[in-house]
């Protein structure tokens, strides 16, 4: 399977009216976590984030596309 | 606020809450404010509701405005991020922006101000016929256009200031026209009105000419569907055959009268 590109974004259980709701929806919830955290405590967040997310994908044809997306441009 | 009802007093636009200066948030919601309240105020003077119909103006413009908040804050956030972890992470979703589309729905640089939903209203009927689409109870009325006696015009147009059932028909011809006619006799009043496959004219009820079967595909609606409409043009029920029993039963649950 390919990584996917498209919105994605969604909650079982629950309509979402607007196509921009539900990745609205994560953002707050990404910004908020990080929310009264140092530098230091946010990037240990976003490393464990990585890894959790990392697994739960599993793919590492996946996993390692988007690290080569991720790195291009930085 | 908590609410926008206290006793006798009712507040309304900047008076019950206030929103970031963009969006169009502000003059949109203190309007819709005012489309929500003036006819359950109208219906409670003339005693035609009892005065909690009241206390859903509140609850549901209540709702609305937490959702204007909402996404004027979250505009604010991504425009003008809070902190480093906020600005790496908004110029991040740039970036890919650049290549993605998922990347590009998250780019948040103002969601535009539109009607709230009131999905989930004490008003509403619930549906118990399957539709398609988003023109669910507590939606507001989307238009599409018809033709009126021939001419070019607007579903939205037609619709408004007072309850309506919108029946949609094949052929309008043959619409039982009995039980609408006792719909609008009755004490709060629902003005029938026949949306056609085809063009029709019937004495004593607007029939609008579904011209680009837009009304049936933007409503999911077939021979026999029906809306049931506020005056203020959000759906409050809707069913595939029309039901004097049930479109009197959703009226009085719409009015506070159940």
């Amino acid at each position: 399977m390919a990584l996917n590109l498209n919105p994605n974004f969604n909650e079982a259980g629950k309509r979402y009216f607007r196509d921009f709701a539900p990745g609205d929806d994560f953002y707050e919830m990404l910004i908020a976590a990080h929310r009264d955290l140092s530098a230091d405590r946010s990037a240990v967040l976003n490393a464990k984030l990585i890894v959790l997310l990392a697994n739960h994908v599993g793919d590492l044809a996946v996993l390692r596309e988007a690290l080569a997306r991720a790195r291009d441009g930085t | 606020m908590a609410r926008f009802n206290h006793g006798r007093v009712l507040f309304a636009g900047d008076a019950a809450h206030q929103v970031s200066p963009f969006g169009a948030r502000g003059a949109n919601s203190g309007i819709q404010d005012t489309d929500n309240l003036v006819w359950k105020l109208k219906l409670v003077i003339d005693g035609r509701a009892p005065a909690r119909l009241l206390d859903t103006y509140s609850e549901e413009r209540v709702f609305a405005a937490d959702e204007n908040i909402m996404n004027s804050t979250r505009s604010t956030d991504f425009i003008t991020p809070k902190g480093a972890i906020s600005r790496t992470f908004r110029n991040a979703v740039l970036q890919l922006a650049g290549e993605h589309a998922f990347a590009r729905r998250l780019v948040n640089s103002g969601r535009l101000s539109v009607p709230s939903i009131y999905a989930g209203s004490s008003l509403n009927t619930a549906d118990a016929d399957a539709f398609a689409g988003d023109t669910v109870p507590g939606a507001p009325a989307e238009d599409a256009p018809v033709a009126i006696d021939g001419d070019p015009g607007w579903l939205l147009d037609a619709l408004g200031n007072r309850f309506q059932l919108l029946v949609y028909a094949d052929d309008p011809t043959r619409v039982d026209l009995a039980p609408l006619a006792a719909l609008r006799a009755a004490p709060v009043a629902v003005e029938p009105i026949i949306v056609g496959a085809r063009a029709a004219s019937l004495p004593g009820v607007r029939v609008l000419h579904d011209v680009k079967r837009l009304v049936a595909r933007r409503y999911d609606a077939r021979d026999g569907s029906a809306y049931l409409l506020r005056p203020d043009q959000h759906v409050c029920a809707r069913w595939r055959q029309v039901d004097a029993a049930r479109v009197a039963a959703a009226l009085a649950r719409a009015t506070g009268n159940d």
